[in-house]
């Protein structure tokens, strides 16, 4: 299939109106239905959107550029930073792309651990992005909801991680450690719930006419527009495009994980809406059937000079000792090559091109995130439509400008 | 997926993966135009001459890869030639991702934009820009996207140090 060009390009900026009606209004970057710090440049005519101009940068702190400084195991706190909505895919999809470059075989049940917890992160992210985009339509309510389900997410990663939001938990080679005893109930006990958790959400706004009314036919995204734009995840699938990495280029066991994925043919916000809902409902039966199957054995690779070793072993175990010291303060080489890694994270396609030089630091970094793909087609959705429109769409494409700008 | 041994140059993967679609849809436009190539990690890399990279991004979308994914440069500096722009691009067919690497010389960087090809490529084209200083000519609007438009120097570059000019 040729691409066709898309009804719009993003030219240069609208700062000066094209005709006389026109008005250019700067939406963002500190307004509260942009989701951080995005600023638009809008030219309006009347309420009507004409052109939109993303300026991208305000969160801009040079990501790429600080990894090149450090050795590759001090890159993984640097990953939960760019999304800080979902650490874990970030952490999965950087380790999956070093061990990729070493060659590493990493235990089934870390690798099993590793779905579980990506989709719980996957569970989190939507739940935000269902808060804050009903938030954004002027259903209040559902923020209160979905932030309850989110904090007790919030309570398994810290549980697991020691953290609440910066998780750093995958590590090169496996996880940092064994989760805790009673860990896969507490799992189990939510999960149990949840699906009627996702019932109570549909309730409050599946059926109320003034959000249906906000979003269906809103910022309609066609399918030839979707991939000539790059966008990926969850509004590529709305617009009919059926590719999902979790099973096309299955990466970390997913291949063992029987789950279907959600495709509309209709294309607007409202397809985005019912995709990411049944996606939740899709989560929690890989999360079920990780926990049913989770299979027995050691949570980090056998490579004592990449893995930092357990506490006792160091207390008793010169050989352990020293390939501590040595990793802290030398790192590890990792073999020369370029790598390329793609996970699917909440919001679409997620790739880390990894560049190595034969040393212990990285030689580049680069993070291919969806948010910023995705940002390029808000002018092809909401040209021609009406301003209040297009809080609809940004809610529903769910961007985070943290990995955005990097 | 294909799963075979690491290839490198140009000669052991065209004899390696003669069947591979973008080795042929290349091979069938311009086999001059291919520099190198390796197949590494399971990962093909074309390289391919950078004053004939938008044409042979063309040719690969025609072949059936659909999808533009990323654009990145690394900047191999003190090398020459200094800069190798990647671009990732995926096959929503074949489920299967290539890469296009194309190395560009140090003095006046510049290649023709893809943005005509994949409008997608817009940001990315003008990250590289903002970046590393390499120019993307027919670009629609080349400005700085992540540093502030009168910012001097290109951060990604090796030469400029990881905590600035203070």
């Amino acid at each position: 299939m040729p691409t066709t060009m898309p009804s719009s390009v993003i030219e240069a900026p609208a700062l000066e109106p094209s005709s006389d009606n026109h008005m250019v209004l700067n939406m963002g970057p500190q307004h509260p239905s942009t989701h951080g710090v995005l600023r638009l440049v809008l030219e309006i005519d009347g309420e009507v959107v004409v052109r939109i101009y993303p300026e991208i940068g305000y969160l801009h702190t040079g990501i790429e550029k600080t990894c090149e400084a450090k050795f590759y195991q001090q890159v993984v706190p640097l990953t939960d930073r760019i999304d800080y909505l979902s650490p874990m895919a970030n952490n999965l999809c950087y380790c999956l792309a070093v061990e990729k470059l070493l060659a590493l075989e990493i235990p089934e049940k870390a690798q099993w651990i590793r779905v579980l917890l990506t989709e719980l992160t996957r569970l989190n992210s939507h739940l935000v992005w269902l808060g804050t985009h009903a938030m954004d339509i002027g259903a209040l309510t559902v923020f209160l909801y979905t932030f309850r389900e989110r904090e007790e997410i919030q309570r398994l990663f810290e549980a697991v991680s020691g953290q609440r939001m910066m998780t750093s938990y995958f590590r090169i080679g496996g996880l940092s450690m064994e989760p805790p005893l009673d860990y896969f109930d507490r799992i189990q006990a939510f999960i149990k719930t949840f699906p009627e958790k996702i019932d109570e959400y549909s309730n409050l706004l599946t059926g109320n006419p003034i959000f249906a009314n906000r979003l269906k036919g809103v910022g309609y995204l066609s399918a030839a527009d979707a991939v000539a734009l790059g966008v990926t995840g969850p509004p590529l699938r709305a617009s009919g495009v059926d590719i999902d990495l979790r099973r096309d280029m299955p990466y970390s066991s997913y291949e063992k994980f029987q789950f279907q994925v959600p495709t509309s043919t209709v294309g607007d916000t409202w397809a985005r809406y019912e995709v990411r809902l049944i996606e939740m409902r899709e989560s929690v039966k890989i999360i079920q059937q990780a926990l049913d199957g989770m299979p027995e054995g050691p949570v980090k690779a056998d490579a004592p000079k990449i893995i930092l070793p357990d506490r006792e072993k160091m207390k008793t175990q010169m050989e352990a000792l020293i390939h501590h010291f040595k990793i802290v303060t030398e790192g590890f080489a990792v073999p020369a090559g370029e790598v390329y890694q793609a996970i699917e994270s909440p919001r679409g396609q997620m790739g880390y091109y990894v560049v190595s030089d034969g040393t212990a630091k990285p030689y580049r970094v680069h993070m291919r995130n969806p948010s910023f793909a995705t940002l390029q087609a808000i002018e092809t959705m909401c040209k021609g439509r009406l301003l209040a429109d297009l809080v609809a769409v940004i809610g529903s494409i769910d961007i985070v400008l943290g990995e955005i700008d990097r | 997926m294909i799963d075979s041994p690491s290839l490198f140059g140009k000669a052991a993967v065209l004899g390696g993966l003669p069947q591979h679609p973008a080795v042929r849809a290349i091979l069938g436009w311009n086999p001059e135009a291919l520099t190198d190539a390796k197949f590494d990690r399971n990962e093909l890399t074309l390289t391919i001459a950078p004053n004939e990279i938008r044409a042979a991004c063309s040719t690969i979308q025609a072949a059936g890869y659909n999808f533009f994914e990323d654009l990145t440069a690394v900047d191999w500096y003190p090398a020459s030639p200094r800069f190798q722009l990647s671009y990732h691009i995926l096959s929503h067919g074949y489920k299967e991702r290539i890469r296009l690497a194309a190395m560009v010389d140090e003095a006046d960087p510049a290649v023709e934009s893809i943005t005509t090809v994949w409008p997608a490529a817009n940001f990315y084209e003008r990250e590289v820009f903002d970046l590393f200083g390499i120019r993307f000519e027919g670009h629609p609007n080349l400005r700085r996207i992540m540093m502030p438009d009168e910012w001097t120097g290109h951060p990604l570059r090796k030469d400029y140090p990881v905590e600035g000019y203070r």
